[in-house]
């Protein structure tokens, strides 16, 4: 008997049902809501525009004029959109092992693979259904949008969630409570925000941060959304990494993520 | 037929240094109700995990319907309904919905699904209240739907953790009912673990559990046929001198269990008129009893199901539970 295998129906079906079930659950939940799309808008307004008139582009431009750093920093809230929603959808996971809806569904004959997809894309969706309701915000940060740069920016998005939120899943798997997730959350997933490029670019940092910044994984996910969003127009974009190296780093990320937290979920009992 | 429905040999778990599961064996008849009797982190939690597939045993084997729960994982889910201590719903779905959840991870859908979720909130008596969210409903309609769920893939053997947990006696005797009407019709197994005698009292065969072993086993009755006749109790002002003397008088095991003198004996009647004279005005009270599932457990284990003392001193399984 190959207890590992999944066979069709243990695959799709289970997975189908917990993505449904993160959306429906979540839509259903008006905190969860609030929390997960009003906090980033809130910071991109306020820090936009208290730090917008000192902030200074390294090479000189941007500085005195708030909408600018709004501009700048456009890119980066919609990681932290996504973050926050894949922070989250994790912290379910917590709660829901050990309490609730998800011990049935680890005592199901349901593939292992379809905990983490149907948990990893329903967080996606969620993410990315609310970042694309932040580019409505996009006129305000200057930032003109075409057909082609939101299209782009969709994909890249799904991307880039799908990555966040197997990182999510990789880390509060093993989780005994939710508190030892709320301190991971600050000591590792806030400043691997904060030194993604999102809130300053590595250019004007000094020279260990820019190192960090060159090797964390986010940064690449911010560059790849920087490049997307100016998608069709002549202006310059202020990225540390080209397309094409923030996207190759971007899908391994993903694919690292999301392969360990098949790999923990099968071997952690 | 012959399958045992559950069959553990020689089942050990560890937690570190502490031995959770110590040399457990064990056969369960297929069409039994079987409850798993013992005070909380006395291993009942660890047992039900490693039977539900949860957790790894540290050694020995466990089959269930001839299937190992380590080598044969998918094939024990496929056969075992689980119902969990805590509640496995999702408060923000409605009934249904959960249901639906649920025949989804055990690969089925659409017609079919919808027809059997129907079938089992009908029998449950939730029908009516398919269309509400979980939030809604009291905690004894909750674990009816947590049983029904549980069902949905006509599983085999049911395995149950404390299922009556925050139920009031009366839906305690109902959920029992529903076992007992399983068993009958569909010839479902249930293995329960639970610390409440009166749920014992109405299953098929009890295990004691106590420190992780095994120590004793059979059916209620039988249990207490262990005890040779009556248990008499008796309060008194000094307990302790009280016991000591009766024991030197009549010959007769005298224990004191939380300030009450314990006393084993066939025709408990007959002896309480002499206790008395011998000790005039000395006790307070006198009870005369059949023996219940607490005295067999304080007989074969020699102390009370809820002492504190023995929760604290293996108390881990809570934590791991």
């Amino acid at each position: 008997m190959a207890d590992s295998t999944p066979s069709g129906g243990m695959l799709w079906l289970p997975t189908a049902s917990l993505w449904r079930r993160e959306v429906v659950s979540f839509l259903r939940q008006r905190s969860r809501v609030v929390g997960a799309l009003g906090t980033p808008v809130v910071f991109w307004v306020l820090i936009g525009s208290g730090l917008g008139r000192s902030f200074r582009m390294p090479d000189g431009s941007g500085g005195g004029v708030e909408s600018h750093y709004l501009e700048y920093a456009y890119p980066g809230t919609l990681a932290l959109i996504v973050l926050f929603t894949a922070i989250f959808a994790m912290i379910s996971i917590i709660e829901d092992r050990k309490v609730g809806f998800m011990q049935a569904v680890i005592a199901s004959p349901a593939s292992r693979l379809a905990i983490v997809l149907g948990k990893v894309l329903g967080s996606t969706t969620l993410a990315v259904g609310q970042s694309l309701l932040f580019l409505v915000l996009a006129p305000i940060a200057g930032v003109h949008l075409t057909v082609a740069s939101v299209l782009a920016l969709t994909c890249v998005l799904v991307l880039v969630s799908l990555g966040l939120s197997g990182l999510g899943f990789l880390v509060a798997w093993p989780m005994e409570s939710t508190q030892g997730f709320h301190a991971i959350m600050n000591l590792a997933l806030m400043p691997m925000w904060l030194l993604s490029g999102a809130f300053f670019p590595a250019s004007g940092a000094s020279r260990w941060l820019a190192v960090i910044m060159a090797v964390n994984p986010l940064t690449y996910g911010v560059t790849a959304l920087r490049h997307a969003l100016y998608l069709g127009s002549n202006q310059p974009v202020q990225a540390a990494a080209s397309p094409w190296v923030a996207i190759l780093v971007t899908i391994v990320f993903t694919a690292a993520t999301i392969g360990f937290s098949v790999f923990a979920v099968v071997r952690n009992r | 037929m012959n399958t045992p429905a559950v069959e553990l040999d020689s089942l050990n778990h560890r937690y570190g240094d502490r031995l959770a599961l110590n040399d457990v064996s064990l056969t369960v008849r297929p069409g039994c109700i079987f409850a798993l009797l013992g005070p909380n982190g006395g291993g009942k939690t660890t047992l039900f995990k490693i039977l539900a597939t949860l957790m790894t045993p540290t050694s020995g084997s466990a089959r269930i319907d001839g299937a190992d729960v380590v080598s044969q994982q998918r094939a024990v889910r496929e056969r075992i309904g689980v119902v969990f201590q805590k509640p496995s719903l999702d408060v923000y779905l409605t009934v249904a919905e959960n249901m639906r959840h649920q025949g989804n991870f055990y690969g089925q859908s659409g017609e079919k699904l919808r027809l059997r979720s129907g079938e089992l909130l009908e029998r449950f008596g939730v029908a009516d209240r398919a269309n509400d969210r979980v939030k809604a409903l009291s905690g004894g309609l909750q674990r009816r739907v947590e049983l029904a769920k549980s069902l949905l893939h006509r599983p085999r053997v049911l395995i149950l953790d404390e299922p009556s947990t925050g139920l009031d006696p009366g839906a305690r005797v109902g959920l029992t009912d529903y076992l007992v009407e399983l068993r009958d019709k569909d010839g479902v197994t249930s293995l329960l673990t639970t610390h409440l005698m009166d749920e014992a009292d109405r299953c098929d065969v009890v295990g004691v559990i106590d420190q992780g072993r095994l120590v004793a086993q059979g059916s209620p009755a039988e249990l207490k046929a262990m005890i040779g006749g009556d248990v008499i109790t008796i309060h008194a002002a000094d307990p302790d001198s009280l016991a000591k003397r009766t024991s030197q008088r009549f010959g007769t095991q005298a224990d004191v269990m939380d300030g009450v003198v314990r006393i084993e004996r066939p025709k408990g009647h007959e002896f309480v008129p002499d206790l008395i004279e011998a000790f005039p005005g000395e006790i307070e009270s006198v009870t005369v009893g059949k023996p219940t599932l607490e005295d067999v457990f304080q007989h074969v284990t020699g102390h009370r199901l809820w002492d504190e003392n023995s929760s604290a001193s293996n108390g881990g399984g809570k934590k791991h539970g």
